[in-house]
């Protein structure tokens, strides 16, 4: 295992809605990201992976607990060491249309960085440089873009150019924030390929946040899949081990709700019932486990009443559930 | 005598736009069957919104329909036609009644579309007055029999203001509005897109559940290919502005016949494909203005030949009569694009 | 050499890429003609028509004719050399005071937004306060204590009297483009505030700008001809003063006079309007969408 990259030790974050009301976005995320891996987070909306990510990037400070960025923490960073962490993490964000300034050219986009921070001495070197990213992130024939403005482009073929943003300075690792959601379905993948052999050539580590679980099997192939649910992390395993043998039971609710593109195994799919079909508000979050008054799997008091530590198993999995907790210790002594 | 509750034929929708004319949709010839769930699935631009639109004639006023006909049948409960008519030659007023009475419309993210003023109970009571419905306790009845329809909770939900309703809840409440005056045909654009997991779920099994209780035909318009799967008894795949594939939902999704059906399966990873099995299709959308000749598809297709560049084929039945697909190649485009099946 | 011919052979395309850009708008390039038209009357229009300084009572009042083709006022002064010498004042405090009440207000406006918190509520209470002021008024009382004898002097008096509301559109605007996703990319780059205000917001609020920037003109032409028409500002023959003298000669009793009256208020309100035709056309230039269909 290579070297952790980005360390996530107890994060919590909450906001002001009101003069003394307050939600819990994230709550006592803990979570190691090594050099080159890939990491997905799932859930649905609220459930806190898009401020998780956004605390990675140093975009939104935590309200508690620490980030260590190359086991440095990163609100003790000053100067140089800051700014190499601001580098060093970058975020691609959802919406190709906003993500763009509509008034500058994909050239002027691209070189801003390049120029700013001086990895080139003229116009000259620059262009090049800028042809160079274009072509790592498959925007061929690069002569064709340069000079076009955002609205000039489709959908994928920005997000691409948000990449090549990304990756003028040199940066370590990715937030990629739901970056396929609004690009057409044929396109998804060709992105993703593109982000999964940028990741090669550079040994970028990426954090994908998404809501698609298949999308995220596939792009996490060989990395690991975490899932969120109202502010906390509920499973942590290996992608394929994760969708073929899910642990938590809000993994396997949501596995088998999400619908699959054959006809004969979507209809005849076994679907796991909630108790209860009312999401909680993150104003008045459950006590215990906050999954529990919807839970299949719900065996009582523990449940209720003690919030479920995510406890990492040999297996490199890691569940934040009483039942499986005392299954598995079960398991390890028989 | 034909059974059908919608009959389009050779329409055509054309938007003016600086450049020239975008063809949205071209020479459309398509059949609705009486309870049919129809799903047309296609990416932005493909021009499955406009169809929608077009049915209803709720299209911007950049937009006309320069050519077809659309004959809509209502029949009674033996089976027998009561009332045909052409949708394109009714007269406004002629219209409003048609949209509602005979075919009601939920737009693609309508349910970030309510009027925040307004109470359900007042947009209910809109909606009917304006089609000499029901009014007051009557209307409060139909309306809470549709909410348990649909699993809402009717008290609750009657008296609440839409930003009190989460989206699937919203979404929910769209489609007991559209059902008020028990029309025989629905259409539905991206119900399910921008909605969770667990919602979306929910609002397919309440779909699912309406159409065994009430039996109306369901056009649903979707990028979604697993949504499709789940709901539709046909499956229509819409590129450029026309169908390039039609037939029934497990032949089209076992045995595509079209290599945009095909590339399009390939490209959506599911729970269960192997990383391998996935591709993306090469190339993007065409340009509705400057479409390419032939085949609107060759540009990005491994089979393109000659033929593909000079004529664009016409929707043709493949291995059966009700599997239809526009592709001169067809009976290779199995073979060669999907070596390993899922 | 040849580097100016290109510099200069550019220039020229992107003039003739602009003056496209604003003949796509009818409305805007009648606007824009009249503008020009106007303003060549009030600046080389004078160099040509010599002043009008004699005073003939045997012409007064005359109605338009081949000698008087604009009548003549209460003095026998032709009218039309009057509005041709008439109109340079107008529109250099009007353009000044527009300029500086754009430039005071975009920089309050941005600075406020940028720095947020405790400065942000300190500086918009002072606007709020400013412009509940009631303008007119203070207008009016501080011109009795200050001599507005130059153009400057006056288009500065106008913009402090007139940034306030401009400067809270301005910060509503930045605020809005502060959430935008590009700008906190450009925060991810690290690329500095000042690139981020200039270079990636501001382009953004052009159109918005200068459309604000002819509304403080328009703004600042009813101000002075109001200043003028009260007899606060001792200005020499533009416009204004000729309609308030007229007004006060009591033209508008006399239908002979009328027209010492219509022709200078046909002045104002010629360049009020070119202005405003104008400003339909400044959303083609500087909108980027708009600008890559010619």
């Amino acid at each position: 295992m290579s070297k952790p990259l980005i360390e996530l030790e107890h994060l919590s974050r909450r906001f002001q809605v009101k003069r003394n009301v307050f939600i819990t976005a994230v709550s006592d995320v803990s979570l190691t990201i090594h050099e080159g891996e890939i990491v997905c987070l799932v859930g649905e909306s609220g459930c806190g992976k898009t401020t998780t990510g956004k605390m990675i990037a140093g975009l939104l400070k935590p309200s508690s607990g620490r980030i260590l960025y190359n086991g440095m923490d990163v609100t003790s960073l000053q100067g140089k060491a800051w700014e190499q962490y601001r580098l060093g993490v970058q975020m691609v964000h959802q919406d190709p249309y906003a993500s763009l300034n509509p008034s500058h050219t994909i050239y002027d986009i691209i070189s801003a960085p390049l120029r700013h921070h001086r990895y080139v001495e003229n116009e000259t070197a620059a262009r090049h440089r800028v042809r160079q990213l274009l072509e790592m992130v498959d925007l061929t024939p690069v002569d064709d873009f340069l000079d076009k403005f955002p609205h000039q482009l489709s959908g994928g073929q920005r997000q691409r150019v948000s990449v090549a943003r990304a990756l003028t300075v040199n940066p370590s690792f990715i937030v990629a924030d739901e970056a396929v959601s609004m690009v057409d379905v044929s396109i998804r993948i060709s992105l993703l390929n593109t982000l999964l052999k940028l990741k090669e050539k550079m040994g970028l580590a990426v954090l994908f946040i998404t809501h698609d679980l298949a999308l995220a099997k596939y792009f996490a192939w060989e990395g690991r899949v975490g899932v969120m649910y109202l502010g906390k992390l509920v499973e942590v395993a290996p992608a394929r081990q994760l969708v073929e043998a899910p642990q938590h039971p809000y993994t396997k609710v949501l596995l088998s709700a999400i619908p699959e593109a054959d006809p004969e195994r979507t209809r005849h799919k076994q679907r796991i019932e909630l108790r209860s079909m009312d999401v909680p508000s993150l104003l008045r979050l459950p006590t215990g486990c906050a999954f529990h008054p919807r839970c299949p799997f719900f065996e009582g008091e523990m449940c209720e009443k003690v919030i479920p530590e995510l406890t990492y198993f040999t297996d490199g999995s890691a569940v934040a559930c009483h039942p499986v907790q005392k299954q598995r210790a079960a398991e390890l002594q028989a | 005598m034909s059974a059908d509750t919608l009959s389009i034929r050779n329409l055509t929708i054309e938007y003016q736009a600086k450049r020239g004319a975008v063809q949205a949709v071209r020479n459309l010839n398509l059949d609705v069957r009486r309870s049919e769930a129809l799903a047309l699935i296609g990416e932005s631009g493909s021009g499955k919104t406009t169809i929608g639109l077009g049915i209803v004639r709720l299209l911007v006023s950049t937009a006309k329909i320069t050519s077809g006909e659309m004959i809509f049948r209502r029949f009674d409960k033996t089976g027998q036609v009561i009332k045909e008519f052409d949708v394109l030659k009714l007269s406004p007023g002629e219209m409003r009644a048609f949209r509602w009475k005979d075919c009601a419309m939920v737009f693609q993210a309508a349910l970030n579309a309510f009027n925040p003023v307004l109470k359900i109970s007042a947009q209910f009571a809109d909606t009917a007055r304006a089609h000499g419905y029901l009014q007051g306790e009557a209307l409060r009845k139909r309306a809470c029999e549709l909410f348990d329809l649909v699993r809402l909770d009717p008290e609750r939900v009657w008296n609440s203001y839409p930003h009190e309703l989460s989206g699937g809840m919203r979404q929910r409440v769209l489609i007991a509005l559209g059902l008020l005056l028990d029309p025989p045909m629905l259409i539905l654009d991206e119900p399910t897109t921008a909605l969770d997991i667990l919602t979306q779920r929910n609002i397919m099994d309440v779909l699912k559940d309406l159409r065994d209780k009430l039996r109306f035909s369901l056009i649903f318009i979707s990028h979604d290919l697993s949504l499709a799967a789940e709901l539709a008894d046909r499956v229509a795949t819409v590129y450029a502005g026309r169908i390039v594939e039609l037939g029934n939902v497990y032949d089209t999704f076992q045995n595509p016949q079209h290599p945009y059906t095909i590339g399009l399966m390939s490209a959506v990873p599911t729970l269960t494909t192997h990383r391998d099995n996935v591709s993306s299709i090469p190339g993007s959308p065409p340009d509705l203005i400057d479409l390419p000749t032939g085949c609107k598809f060759h540009p990005r297709c491994p089979l393109a030949i000659e033929k593909c560049v000079c004529e664009e084929p016409t929707l043709s039945p493949t291995t059966g009569p009700e599997h239809l697909a526009a592709c001169w190649r067809w009976p290779e485009a199995k073979q060669t694009l999907m070596p390993n099946p899922k | 050499m040849t580097i100016l011919t290109h510099s200069l052979a550019g220039f020229w395309r992107e003039t003739v890429k602009t003056l496209k850009l604003i003949a796509r708008n009818k409305i805007g390039f009648l606007g824009f003609l009249l503008l020009v038209s106007l303003v060549l009357m009030s600046y080389v229009g004078p160099l040509i028509v010599p002043p009008e300084t004699r005073a003939d009572t045997t012409q007064i009042y005359k109605t338009p004719s081949r000698e008087h083709p604009l009548g003549t006022d209460f003095q026998g002064r032709e009218n039309w050399v009057m509005l041709v010498h008439g109109g340079a004042e107008v529109i250099s405090v009007a353009f000044l005071a527009g300029l500086l009440t754009t430039i005071i207000a975009v920089v309050v406006g941005a600075f406020s937004a940028f720095l947020g918190g405790r400065a942000d509520e300190l500086i918009m209470t002072v606007t709020d306060v400013w412009l509940a002021l009631p303008r007119g008024i203070l207008l009016v009382v501080t011109a009795f204590f200050i001599s507005l004898e130059d153009v400057w002097a006056l288009a500065l008096f106008l913009a402090v009297f007139g940034w306030p509301s401009l400067a809270r559109q301005v910060r509503s605007q930045f605020l809005s483009l502060k959430k935008r996703e590009y700008v906190e990319a450009a925060q991810l780059l690290n690329l500095g505030t000042p690139h981020i205000i200039f270079r990636e917001m501001l382009p953004n609020m052009m159109s918005y700008i200068l459309i604000a920037l002819v509304e403080s003109m328009t703004g600042a032409i009813y101000s002075q001809t109001y200043l003028v028409f009260l007899g606060l500002v001792p200005f020499g023959n533009n416009w204004g003063v000729l309609f308030s003298l007229a007004y006060a000669k009591n033209a508008i009793y006399n239908p002979n006079a009328m027209w010492s009256l219509l022709v200078p208020m046909g002045g104002i309100v010629l360049l009020q309007l070119s202005l405003i035709m104008f400003s339909r056309s400044l959303e083609e230039i500087f909108n980027p969408r708009l600008r890559t269909g010619v």
